[in-house]
């Protein structure tokens, strides 16, 4: 028979739902109050890291691997999406020489 | 005040490793959006990165904490010094100056969170059966059985999305004639 771990005896679930939900938000304002497109972007890798701990928090509480399953999706997704925008960044400061994100508003009409 | 060291001696070794590994977390990625130099953000990150690595060990998620740090402290990670260092980003930023942004930003940031927080609260498990209790959940067997079995055509697809995003990549990253280029 198998035992529960003993975080899960202690802790309350309660406390990784804060836990992501402080994560997310200081991501939300990383992307609102800085400028530069890197740190706007690793805001956002902090926003997806706070969304897998809340699912294999989720997971691990109830025992139930298809929760675990959707991380690794989402750690995948992840990869692809930092691979291109960082190609992206590349590109616009060889045209621009610079990655402040307020300078881009060419499609302000 | 005596209560609060009482509550703090009668802390658990699991809930010393809990607490500070999140105070750990948040620190680190407090100091990703609020450093302005890009490297040490990087560097914050990776901290928060391998904190959450530890609290995925604690949950017993084995394999999800070592595909965490693989991934993202090694791969991404790398990838975010590399352009740092191949755009010399030499000036420090001065946007965090703006003290009206950053009020507005911190007023919406807590106002999202109460909300988040309040519609979560009730997020509790009910009851733990120790008998129907798997503890493997987290084991490389397991996730790879139902990777293989449920979930075999979104894991084809990935595939599929990684070659697009390579080939996406590459073609970002080619130089044209006439472009501007160094």
């Amino acid at each position: 028979m198998s035992e529960i771990p003993e975080v899960i005896k202690q802790i309350p679930l309660i406390n990784y739902v804060l836990l992501a939900t402080m994560l997310f938000i200081i991501g939300i304002v990383g992307v609102l109050i800085r400028r530069n497109a890197i740190i706007v972007f690793m805001s956002i890798e902090l926003m997806l890291n706070a969304v897998n701990v809340l699912l294999i928090a989720f997971s691990a509480y109830r025992s139930d691997p298809h929760g675990q399953v959707f991380v690794f999706f989402i750690m995948a997704v992840a990869a692809a999406e930092v691979a291109v925008g960082l190609a992206i960044i590349v590109m616009i400061y060889r045209n621009i020489r610079t990655i402040d994100i307020s300078l881009l508003d060419k499609l302000r009409g | 005040m005596n209560q609060y060291i009482e509550v703090v001696k009668a802390l658990t070794p699991t809930q010393w490793a809990f607490y500070g590994l999140s105070v750990m977390a948040l620190f680190g990625a407090l100091g990703t959006i609020m450093s302005k130099n890009p490297i040490h953000s990087v560097i914050y990150l990776i901290l928060t990165f391998f904190s959450l690595s530890a609290h995925y060990v604690m949950l017993n998620a084995q394999f999800l904490a070592a595909v965490n740090i693989i991934v993202y402290a090694g791969a991404i990670m790398v990838l975010f010094i590399f352009v740092i260092m191949f755009l010399n980003l030499r000036e420090e930023s001065t946007e965090l100056n703006r003290n009206t942004v950053l009020i507005v930003a911190t007023v919406l940031g807590s106002l999202l969170g109460l909300i988040l927080i309040s519609s979560l609260k009730k997020a509790e498990v009910q009851y733990l059966n120790p008998e129907s209790f798997r503890s493997q959940t987290g084991m490389i067997e397991t996730l790879g059985n139902v990777l293989y079995q449920d979930y075999l055509l979104p894991f084809e697809l990935v595939s599929v999305l990684f070659l697009i995003a390579m080939a996406g990549a590459v073609m970002l990253g080619k130089r044209e004639k006439g472009e501007r280029n160094f």
